[in-house]
């Protein structure tokens, strides 16, 4: 086995080294004293157990099986985003562009390597020529809002969760080959530091950081990125950033996740909505399953590139 | 109405599969019961009509055993216009197909719909007649509901609010747009006895307008 398969496959019995405990914890605590908060803990635990397997396979499959993979929940977040946002029939020929062409161009610049293109095209290409596309159907009702809208749908469930599989095109030295690990380190620390702000929010959380939007606090924030930090560090042989490099990028990504799923709910909690969609049972949609892991994946795409790329 | 050839009825049935599956596909619709469950009764599904994708979103989402015995009322003029259609309409979703020409008719529609209604299907009728372009939420609803409703009082008549439809394939589009749609059945009414046909009519208006989801971007700020 290549060093790099076994690191996959370590990681794997790792991952079901970790929830198999959880799940049996979770089913404990529910015969023994059932609830909203276990049973929310309970389909937290599940998606992991989805989340995992995919990942697994689109491992197997490699590059292309990664990209896939990304591509396939940027649609399903795109979708979910789309159907809520403000849009009037003469935006139809721009959203049309943005589902089957944006999106599929976006991840095929990454599968070809071609990180020039990919890190403007949308906040450059598609954000000025779909308003002109707009523009041609005459409709001057609420345009800023219609075409923001959009933009920031693409931005968010696009341009943001390209930058995932875009971490297998880092060129670090010595590490190039390696660099499928990056993703499974990023998606590890900032969904586990998720659950443990969740956990440790719920014991010891008192202070909310938003009332009025969510239930989440500081304590369980602060808890949850240092949980994340240590957790980093402690895998940090996945990475070539060391163990304090490690742990330091496990914080800004688990941090940045959990801001970002904050920005999220206020944007459900502005259309009316509790969750994005029903598609994943017991969960919502992608959107919600996602929302930490896109805010978190450009900033440590780029803080990665800046300190470690040469 | 059912045909008796064993391979057009396989047919129909394997068609009908496809359409189901393909509407899910585009537009992954999500029934919402609220106010009523999705129980084997005899009902009339009364729905707002924005899309042609309306009716077969709106079969589509019905429980297998119910969709069996759900007939849409449809425009004979649009299902008959080729043999596709007509198949489509006469064996797939067995719709009650009326003229809506005066002058082409041969019987009339409303004994047709009730015929419908006491052989024991369940019906899906857009009480506006047409599809509405409008901005307006509903265009006025025609009298056949109030008809049907005093003919058959102990059928249940359950609002249904499409959402999302028109946006997915407006009229004149080409590509449909992936979003998702939701379909919501709401606490089913009937016509009271003596009560008028106006008055019964803006009562499913509400009812129907009532399900429909709140722009709260627009007015829900605070």
């Amino acid at each position: 086995m290549t060093p790099i398969a076994s690191d996959i496959v370590l990681l794997l019995l790792g991952a079901v080294g970790i929830l198999v405990p959880l799940t049996i914890l979770g089913e404990i605590v529910a015969t023994r004293s059932p609830g909203p908060v276990v049973e929310t803990y309970r389909t937290r635990v599940h998606s992991w157990w989805a989340m995992v397997i995919l990942f697994a396979l689109a491992l197997l499959l490699g590059r292309t099986g990664i990209l896939l993979l990304f591509a396939f929940a940027s649609f399903a977040a795109l979708r979910e985003f789309l159907t809520l946002s403000t849009k009037v029939k003469a935006d139809h020929l721009a959203l049309a562009l943005a589902f089957f062409a944006v999106l599929p161009l976006q991840f095929l610049f990454i599968g070809l390597g071609w990180t020039g293109l990919f890190a403007v095209f949308i906040p450059v290409y598609a954000f000025l020529l779909l308003p002109m596309v707009t523009v041609l159907r005459g409709d001057k009702n609420r345009f800023l809002i219609r075409v923001a809208e959009t933009q920031w749908g693409l931005m968010i469930c696009v341009y943001c969760a390209s930058h995932v599989p875009a971490l297998m095109t880092l060129e670090i030295d010595g590490y190039t080959d390696r660099s499928v690990l990056l993703i499974a380190f990023l998606i590890l620390v900032v969904q586990l530091g998720d659950l443990l702000d969740f956990y440790f929010g719920r014991k010891f959380g008192r202070h909310k950081i938003a009332p009025r939007l969510s239930p989440k606090t500081w304590e369980g924030m602060v808890l949850g990125v240092a949980s994340a930090a240590v957790i980093g560090g402690a895998f940090a042989w996945l990475t070539p950033f060391g163990i304090v490099g490690a742990a330091a990028m496990a914080a800004l990504a688990s941090a940045t996740g959990m801001f970002g799923s904050l920005v999220l709910t206020a944007i459900k909690r502005d259309k009316g909505v509790h969750d994005w969609s029903h598609l994943i049972p017991g969960q919502g949609g992608f959107l919600d399953q996602l929302d930490s892991v896109l805010f978190a994946a450009p900033i440590f795409y780029h803080v990665a590139h800046l300190i470690w790329v040469a | 109405m059912t045909n008796t050839n064993p391979f057009r009825r396989l047919a129909a049935h394997v068609a009908g599969h496809a359409i189901t599956l393909f509407a899910r596909g585009i537009a992954a619709p999500r029934a919402i019961w609220q106010g009523t469950e999705p129980v084997d009764r005899q009902r009339v599904y009364f729905a707002n009509h924005t899309s042609n994708g309306d009716m077969p979103m709106i079969w589509s989402v019905l429980p297998a055993a119910m969709r069996r015995n759900t007939r849409p009322v449809a425009a004979a003029d649009y299902w008959l216009k080729n043999p596709l259609r007509a198949f489509a309409g006469r064996d797939v979703f067995r719709a009650v197909l009326i003229d809506r020409r005066p002058e082409n008719r041969t019987e009339d529609p409303m004994a047709k719909i009730i015929a419908a209604l006491d052989e024991g299907s369940s019906l899906i009728i857009f009480p506006e007649g047409n599809r509405n372009m409008t901005d307006d939420l509903l265009l006025p609803f025609k009298a056949g509901l109030y008809n049907i409703g005093k003919a058959h009082p102990q059928v249940d008549l359950v609002p249904t609010w499409v959402a999302n439809l028109n946006e997915i394939m407006p009229k004149g589009e080409v590509i449909p747009l992936p979003l998702m749609c939701t379909i919501t059945f709401g606490a089913p009414i009937h016509v009271d006895p003596g009560e008028d046909k106006d008055s019964f009519l803006a009562r499913a208006s509400a009812a129907l307008a009532g399900l429909a989801p709140a722009k709260t971007t627009e007015e829900g700020r605070t």
